[in-house]
């Protein structure tokens, strides 16, 4: 069965890469619901975080794939259970409604939500949650004449990760140690490209 | 720029530490000449004149070969990359010349033939412009290249070259395209000679051997009853023959072949059982779902090998070799895989397997092979009929090569043909377009593949169809002076298409009967002299005369007109309902 995978690419940061990897899921015609990518927490590497609905099978095959390519390092895929993933949220409402109905304030703080700009036409609130709490509040805020709504790409941090530090200072290495080493799940099934 | 990383110093090749003041253009000859390259496939234009320029003074050291097309500058490369075990090395110029190398980057990917292309590319300052003979070749060969990368400054070239070299050859190989810009091209700068790359972080060529499941491989062959060994050009690019020949005897079992590692044994080969896939032998089809241990070595199970894959060796427990990490489960799923390259797994295997003979099972595979002989073989290679088969024209070559020379084949049923029924004595002698089937390959991949084995005899084997892809390579020819035996086996039809049209689609031969220029008077234009024939008591002759011409010749064989290719596995079948008619 298609369910939600997050797959995390650690890469080089270079042109053209971008399409390289997007060009991996166009052409097994897999949609990207989601893609994220900004630098990692180490100089010069950027993390992709790419959301898709797929079966397990055909992600594993892409995985191994995306990091076949010459200028990743390193590439996963999980499930929601096995990460923690956040996606941020801009609403833009009429500044009159919010200041008529008190109700508002009570709803924002429900949800988490603050003010980033007050103007006297408009106010921004921003959210961070996941797709459905963002969506929710969607809803809430549409009687209130919502102008505007964007959302970003998912983000996710993987729950069993150890970071990357480590491993890149073994890919710069030429005998890598048999941590970072492609084959590192050989045998062990279930643990197929979790750090 | 942080991606491209200087070398550690011991590569070093270039012992002049003096700093000189060349051009973007004297560096990539540079670089050639520091990795080996002896010739360049390639044609001029606008956008790499800077580097025709400066060949014009490296004309004693890098071998030019102005091709007539692109393509076929590509396709050259590659069979000068398949004869010769090296990198084939190709020049385009912007735009259009980078456009009409996609179809060779595309065959040399999914055959892993290691590549290295220059492309011109417009100034950097109109990049994105719509510039004259602009286009944006980097995004158009990213599916196709294992590797490319865009040049804009100079200084980058020596070590984005070195990347390149390193890429394309090892690991599993594949095409690298560069592109540079012209004002790159043109820039001096400070050089301080050449570094060879035998690092990239981001990138592992090959992955470590883990010695756990060569011992549980070796476990499953000692076990096995029925075993049976599949394999590809894995073999042949890891450079890995006499291991591989050295594992199979002490095994002591029966082998077969993908078309891809055809001629990495000799075809004598006692354990030597065939061919596989649709249009492969009786036995090792039939008997694949019969083994109980697979041992599949640098191949990657391709549909044309493998038949309907829910019915593909099912009762088998698989191991598979490969370098290729994501080979491994891609289409078949493995027991043991054991990754790595084949030239450091198959000695480990080996000297943990028994030495063993299955001469009942064996026997098996020569009894399909006799039934498959009174069918198919022998009606082919000793036909009663008037016409002239394919076979009987590979035989006869056969015969009078010694299974020497290096055949070289286009698309279509003489290529099967041809990988069925031609003999080999050594490796590196097969040359086709396996994955991409690419048609008008044979002509110009026998340019390169002569080049880089210019001792070996090359006969070109191509249809009438195929050969009018790319027929303006006897310009190349001819200007070359390449010795290129052309063998036109000239059935008046895209024979393969017109096939599967009367098995397939009730006889309606919609758009293969082709016409076809009175061939001999076109190499004759060309200064290639040749000859037609159509009579059995001509052949002998006329291939003898072929063989024995001095330079390059074309010989056209007229041959049955609606001749099949049989065995055949039917699409959508099991390899086990494979036909014999």
């Amino acid at each position: 069965m298609k369910q939600e995978f997050t797959v995390t690419v650690y890469t080089e940061n270079q042109i053209g890469l971008l399409n390289r990897i997007a060009i991996m899921f166009s052409r097994r015609k897999i949609n990207i619901e989601s893609l994220n990518t900004s630098p990692s927490e180490i100089e010069g590497i950027h993390r992709f975080t790419i959301v898709i609905n797929e079966l397990e099978d055909v992600v594993k095959k892409l995985v191994r794939q995306i990091e076949k390519q010459v200028e990743v390092l390193k590439a996963y895929y999980n499930t929601n259970d096995e990460i923690v993933w956040q996606e941020l949220a801009l609403y833009k409402v009429p500044t009159s409604v919010i200041a008529e109905k008190v109700k508002v304030e009570r709803l924002l703080r429900e949800y988490g939500a603050r003010a980033v700009v007050i103007r006297t036409d408009y106010v921004v609130f921003e959210t961070t949650g996941q797709r459905d709490e963002i969506n929710k509040l969607i809803s809430v805020l549409e009687p209130y004449g919502l102008i505007e709504f964007v959302r970003s790409a998912r983000v996710a941090i993987i729950k069993a990760s150890k970071g990357f530090h480590d491993k890149l200072k073994e890919f710069e290495k030429k005998e890598p140690g048999e941590d970072v080493i492609e084959n590192e799940y050989l045998g062990k099934g279930g643990e197929v490209f979790t750090m | 720029m942080s991606t491209i990383e200087k070398a550690p110093a011991k590569g070093k090749t270039d012992k002049k530490p003096a700093v000189t003041n060349i051009s973007g253009s004297v560096a990539v000859l540079e670089a050639f000449l520091a990795e080996g390259v002896d010739t360049i496939f390639g044609y001029p234009g606008g956008a790499i004149m800077p580097i025709y320029d400066a060949l014009y003074d490296y004309q004693e050291k890098l071998h030019h070969i102005l091709v007539r097309h692109e393509q076929g500058g590509i396709h050259a490369a590659q069979g000068y990359a398949r004869s010769s075990g090296d990198v084939g090395v190709v020049f385009a110029t912007s735009g259009p010349g980078a456009t009409n190398l996609v179809t060779g980057l595309a065959d040399a990917m999914i055959d892993s033939t290691p590549l290295v292309c220059i492309t011109g590319q417009v100034f950097a300052h109109l990049l994105g412009t719509d510039a004259f003979q602009e286009t944006d070749v980097i995004n158009i060969t990213t599916p196709v290249t294992k590797w490319n990368y865009q040049v804009t400054d100079a200084t980058e070239i020596p070590s984005v070259l070195a990347k390149a070299f390193y890429i394309a050859r090892s690991g599993r190989p594949g095409p690298v395209l560069i592109d540079i810009t012209k004002n790159a091209q043109l820039q001096k700068f400070d050089y301080e000679g050449y570094t060879k790359c035998d690092h990239v972080r981001s990138y592992r060529p090959a992955p470590i051997v883990r010695k756990e499941y060569i011992a549980e491989a070796a476990k499953l062959i000692n076990e096995a009853k029925k075993p049976f060994v599949i394999f590809g050009q894995g073999v042949i690019l890891g450079k890995a023959e006499q291991e591989f020949i050295k594992f199979i005897e002490k095994a002591g079992i029966p082998t077969a072949w993908t078309i891809m590692g055809l001629s990495a044994i000799p075809s004598d080969h006692p354990l030597n059982v065939g061919m596989l896939g649709m249009h492969g032998n009786y036995g090792p089809n039939v008997l694949t779902n019969e083994c109980d241990v697979l041992i599949a070595i640098g191949m990657r199970f391709d549909d044309r090998v493998t038949g309907r894959l829910d019915k593909y060796a099912k009762q088998a427990k698989v191991i598979h070799l490969d370098i290729d990490p994501a080979e491994v489960d891609k289409n078949v799923k493995a027991t043991v895989p054991v990754w790595g390259d084949c030239k450091e797994t198959l000695p480990l295997l080996t000297a943990q397997i028994e030495q063993k003979v299955y001469p009942q099972w064996l026997q098996k595979f020569k009894d399909m092979m006799k039934e498959e002989e009174d069918t198919c073989i022998t009606p082919e290679l000793n036909p009663t009929t008037d016409q002239l088969t394919m076979g009987e024209v590979i035989k006869t070559l056969n015969e009078l090569t010694g299974g020497d020379a290096i055949i070289v084949t286009d698309v279509g049923q003489h290529q099967m043909v041809a990988c069925r029924y031609a003999k080999f004595t050594q490796s590196k002698s097969n040359i086709t377009s396996g994955g991409l089937g690419t048609m008008g390959f044979g002509l110009p991949a026998a340019i390169g593949a002569k080049v880089g084995a210019p001792k070996r005899t090359t006969v070109a084997i191509i249809g009438d169809g195929g050969f009018q892809m790319t027929l303006q390579e006897l310009g190349t020819i001819m200007q070359s002076q390449i010795d290129v035996k052309i063998l036109i086996l000239n059935n008046q039809f895209l024979g393969m298409v017109r096939q599967w049209q009367q098995l397939f689609h009730d006889k309606r031969y919609s758009f293969v009967d082709i016409e076809s220029p009175n061939f001999v008077q076109l190499a004759k234009a060309y200064n290639i002299d040749g000859n037609s024939i159509s009579k059995r008591e001509d052949l002998k002759k006329a291939v003898t005369d072929m063989l024995n011409s001095k330079g390059a010749y074309l010989l056209e064989v007229m041959v049955g007109k609606e001749n099949n290719v049989f065995p055949m596995v039917p699409q959508g079948c099991s390899v086990a309902e494979i036909r014999l008619k």
